[in-house]
């Protein structure tokens, strides 16, 4: 392991000054994955800025509704928040389907968002990957990849976003806030992870050296009502195989609003919008929630172990928006 | 996870075996008073790093020392070339040394994974800095790690058995036959995992050489120390407090190995530790298997033929084979009996005994077969268990010592409920989940090792006891308090038991579930004999009385007999047909596994058996890139074991099983609890949607895959 500095931030500015002046260096959060790949030489940062500390672990309510998240927000604090549980709930059960409670008190909502890939090409430094050393070429495709993208990837990475956390702030349309040097900024989460391509070392669209300061969630009464459902080799403490988050608003058995969103299935939490627009104004059965996934699935391009993950989510769609559409009858 | 249960057996329980006890040194484990390998401070102390090859076949042509010397810290870079001279030419105690652990002699590599040098420095930050700095040229060749069913290069291999044993004509058998079986199982490669890594600390003492070590045997480590080091035994010490898991995979390793070169070439302490996934190429492993079953029956069940063929990979270093037809061998007769145990050698590490080597992936292809028969059929699995009872050992021919499994089946039916099971599959369904129900018996050989001991009447009127046993965290030193208190007629706070240190003298190792049966002989020996001596009333001198023991004698005048441990294994499992998910909902063991000394961590290590075993069915895989040759995923992370959630109610009781012959009575329980385990989950997810699963872990893409009833 390669020795390196630490040094605690105190306020943003000071935070972005450490990083400036040390391109080596690395924001540490809850550090429940940075860690982890330094252990494994996977990261060699040359200096830990923790930003645990700056005042950024606050949830707010705006008056339009909404809700306002800092980045050093941990994990426990999101998911256990009265006003997510209410009109987020499936953001607290994406935070609660992830790690374990002793990680979730560590990881930080910016954290979360910046994880990197489980994938275990990725995290072994004695064997090739793209998104590690650029270039070097993707084992995954021709190798183990059963758990791999079956959306947005490329013949250069087919590597998933393992955060549950993110699927739901996804289907919620996030939008990221950071701050810079050179001043603050905003991404949309639509934008704030890149296309795989050619670049997969390239994840986000954060300029060098930005600091991630919150995510801010627009009012969406239809995410009262909302699910997250994980797919996973084992009851707990495991990555997602499969998972979606779903919002539903039914009327009349018709479709008013509806927000979906996918996780284990892409470089990113994959937002449904395909499968969104052919259930608006749509009736809320089965056969309809069926045709919306294969609609979504149709860009879906498996690879030789992992077709399963296309039964997976569109049996999952059907599931979970039929569980919702039958609370709203009810 | 809850264990409520109650013990059957009406036999009042007179003296300490046979009632509850917690650990000795359990308020020191929960503590963090008990100080395990990795961690007891030595003055001097350097520390070791391995460095392991990153092609899996081919030769080192150089290796980079001079900029890692020059790294802070670093005092040393053992490799090929210069690492001390060892000998693997010699038998030990379970045959010839696996080259593995005789690291550095020679520059060839023959698995991704292989350690190539061993850097030393001041701090273990440092060395593995260094370590993982190191630049080893190879020579690389192609290799080869492709394991199948239809290797043409599979061979035969007697272990501690014969390859090959067969009765009678299987073909015309099968022909005979009005219901025939015919189904192949895979198993993949699994790993022991123990809690705690492997850790070595050697150091050279006023002429001797002490080794604080991790390990399953410390007489046994020592005398494969000293027979490769070429050192006179009594110069050679190992010790071995306290042990957070072995399963079979802490003998001599690598981490000793390394750590006695460093120790011998520096004259300082030198510890070596092993991270998680370099125990996933240098502690062993059960290697993946192909097994093919084929029964062949009358219309009442009654087998005519049995065939289980088995098929397993080692090294090209080493041969260590999964002997996955061993049980049938004990478990069912049939006029044609044919079974075989082959192996193939890849460019992979050497696997080596796990849990129930043999009997865990053997009993998931036998008992799964089984229940087919049993649903072709049209026969309630228990009743054609029942059938097929042999009276005597199917291959051997011998008796057995005791057999009790179907009072294990008739236990295990009452209190799991099975008499209320509608027998046919896909029907029963709670929610979003199908559920079904599955059984599966168990069986594991009930051996002894040769073991000393010695027991002192000390002067203040308590009892030293000197055995040397290792207890892997079984609770080996409580069991043996109890063992002594009974056969010395006090009670246990009268009893100190030194274990773990090879200056005790010669014992078994804790292997093979014949730990606790070999020790407890010694001692019950020995503290006899101390009675006999006490009972003169001659008075106890400063000093006190010792009485020393050696089972050597006794154990080779045993009859020959079947001695095993049995077991019914039931487990109701709930299925998503939708995602996939298998969840185990509950899973009761019913056990003659013959005295039970400690009830309260006999249940204990019955129910690891047997999460164990869920584990197997729906969980562990270790996988191997192809490409490279090495793991994908070699953490647990990657390698996932059951989780507290995946593990919800088990339950593990036994029933009397009483060989008034057996000297001892004690079988011994650490391998029965997940034999069997893994078959009895598939068979219940058979029940639970009409599919049979034969290839192991029942994961959700194959759950899905292979659809089923929705």
């Amino acid at each position: 392991m390669k020795e390196f500095a630490y040094q605690r931030a105190l306020d943003v500015s000071g935070a972005l000054a450490l990083l400036d002046a040390d391109p080596d260096a690395r924001f540490l959060g809850g550090g429940t994955n940075l860690v982890d790949l330094m252990k494994t030489g996977v990261e060699r940062p040359t200096r830990l800025v923790d930003v645990r500390e700056l005042p950024l672990d606050r949830i707010e309510v705006p008056a339009d509704g909404g809700l306002r998240i800092g980045a050093t927000v941990t994990n426990s604090d999101l998911a256990a928040h009265p006003e997510v549980r209410r009109r987020y709930p499936a953001l607290t059960q994406a935070v609660l389907a992830g790690a374990s409670g002793q990680l979730r008190n560590m990881a930080t909502v910016g954290g979360n968002l910046l994880q990197r890939t489980r994938c275990g090409y990725f995290a072994d430094v004695t064997k090739p990957c793209n998104k590690r050393v650029p270039g070097s070429g993707c084992p995954a495709v021709e190798g183990e990849h059963h758990n791999h993208a079956i959306l947005g990837a490329s013949a250069h990475c087919v590597a998933t976003h393992p955060s549950d956390m993110g699927v739901a702030l996804a289907a919620f349309d996030a939008v990221v806030s950071y701050e810079t040097s050179d001043g603050p900024g905003e991404l949309p989460l639509a934008e704030f992870y890149l296309p795989v391509g050619d670049t997969p070392h390239r994840e986000t669209a954060l300029p060098p050296g930005a600091l991630i300061t919150g995510v801010t969630l627009p009012p969406a009464p239809v995410a009262a009502h909302s699910r997250y459902r994980k797919v996973r080799e084992r009851a707990s403490y495991a990555f997602a195989i499969g998972s979606i988050a779903a919002a539903l608003d039914v009327r009349d058995g018709v479709v008013q609003d509806v927000r979906l969103a996918f996780g284990a299935v892409a470089s990113r939490p994959w937002r449904a919008r395909t499968a969104e627009r052919a259930l608006a104004g749509a009736p809320a059965d089965a056969e309809t929630f069926a045709a919306a996934a294969d609609a979504e699935l149709a860009a879906a391009k498996p690879l030789p172990h992992n077709g399963y993950k296309v039964t997976l989510m569109r049996n999952l769609v059907v599931a979970v928006l039929t569980e919702l559409a039958e609370e709203t009858a009810r | 996870m809850t264990t409520a249960t109650t013990t059957t057996g009406t036999r009042a329980v007179k003296g300490s075996v046979g009632s509850a006890h917690t650990r000795v040194e359990g308020r020191d484990k929960v503590t963090g008073a008990a100080r395990y390998a990795g961690e007891i401070p030595f003055a001097e102390l350097a520390h070791g790093w391995l460095a392991l090859s990153t092609v899996a076949r081919g030769r080192i042509r150089s290796v980079d020392t001079a900029p890692v010397l020059a790294m802070p810290g670093v005092l040393a870079v053992l490799h090929h070339e210069n690492a001390p001279r060892v000998d693997t030419d010699y038998v030990g105690l379970l045959g010839t040394p696996d080259p593995t652990a005789a690291v550095f002699q020679h520059d060839r590599v023959p698995h991704m994974g292989w350690p190539v040098a061993l850097v030393v420095a001041e701090t273990s930050e440092q060395a593995r800095e260094a370590a993982e700095a190191l630049v080893v040229h190879y020579e690389q060749e192609p290799h080869d790690v492709a394991f199948s069913a239809d290797r043409p290069d599979a061979y035969p291999l007697d272990n501690f058995g014969p390859a090959v044993t067969q009765k009678g004509d299987l073909e015309t058998g099968l022909a005979a036959s009005a219901v025939v079986v015919d189904a192949e199982y895979t198993t993949p490669e699994e790993h022991h995992n123990p809690m705690e890594p492997h850790a070595a600390t050697a150091l050279w003492d006023g002429g001797r050489l002490e080794v604080v070590d991790s390990n399953q045997g410390t007489f046994w480590v020592a005398s494969e120390i000293a027979n490769m080091f070429s050192l006179d035994p009594a110069s050679v010490r190992v010790r071995s407090e306290h042990v957070g898991g072995g399963f079979g995979s802490k003998g001599l390793r690598a981490h000793q190995v390394a750590a006695v070169m460093a120790a011998t070439v520096l004259q300082r302490p030198v510890r070596v530790i092993m991270t998680r996934r370099q125990m996933f190429s240098l502690t062993g492993y059960r290697s993946p298997t192909t097994q093919r079953v084929r029964l062949g029956a009358d219309a009442d069940g009654r087998l005519r033929a049995l065939d289980h063929s088995s098929l397993s990979l080692t090294s090209t270093v080493h041969e260590f084979i999964e002997a996955c037809a061993a049980p049938a061998r004990v478990m069912y007769d049939a006029d044609a009996h044919h079974t075989a145990n082959r192996l193939v050698r890849l460019d992979v590490p050497t696997p080596t005994f796990m849990r129930a080597p043999g009997e865990a992936p053997g009993s998931f292809a036998l008992e799964s077969a089984l229940d087919e028969l049993a649903e072709k059929c049209g026969i309630d699995p228990i009743e054609l268990r029942v059938r097929n009872e042999p009276e005597r050992g199917p291959v051997s021919g011998l008796p057995f010592s005791s057999r009790n499994l179907l009072a294990c089946f008739r236990e295990g039916a009452r209190r799991f409920g099975w008499a209320d099971r509608d027998p046919r599959p896909g029907l029963r369904r709670d929610g979003r989940w199908l559920l079904g129900t599955g059984t599966a018996a168990a069986s594991f050989g009930a051996g002894a090792g040769p073991s000393t001991a010695a027991v002192t009447a000390e002067a203040d009127g308590t009892f030293t006891v000197r055995v040397n046993a290792a207890d892997i965290g079984t609770g080996a030193r409580t069991a043996l308090t109890l063992v002594a208190a009974d056969a010395l007629e006090t009670t246990p706070d009268q009893i100190r038991v030194h274990i773990g240190d090879s200056d005790l003298g010669p014992a078994m190792i804790a292997g093979g579930s014949t730990g606790t049966r070999s020790w407890s002989w010694a001692v019950m020996i020995a503290a006899g004999e101390l009675r006999e001596r006490l009972a003169l009333n001659t008075g106890i001198p400063p000093e006190g009385i010792t009485v020393r023991s050696d089972t050597t004698a006794a154990i080779g005048a045993l009859s020959r007999k079947e001695r095993h441990s049995f077991g019914a294994q039931f487990a109701e499992v709930a299925v998503d047909p939708a995602t996939g998910e298998v969840r185990v909902r509950r899973m009761l063991g019913i056990f003659a596994a013959g005295r039970i000394v400690n009830p309260l961590t006999a249940r204990s290590q019955l129910v690891g058996g047997m999460t164990w075993g869920i584990s197997m069915a729906l969980h562990e895989e270790a996988v191997r890139d192809r490409a490279t040759g090495g793991h994908y995923g070699a953490d647990l992370a990657g390698y996932h074991v059951a989780s507290h959630a995946d593990v919800p109610h088990i339950e593990a009781d036994w029933v009397d099983d009483v060989d008034p012959d057996d000297p001892v009575g004690i079988k011994g329980i650490g391998e029965v609890g997940i034999v069997g385990a893994a078959a009895a989950v598939a068979n219940a997810v058979w029940h639970a949607t009409g599919v049979r699963h034969r290839n192991l872990p029942i994961r959700p893409d194959r759950v899905l895959t292979a659809g089923g009833h929705a």
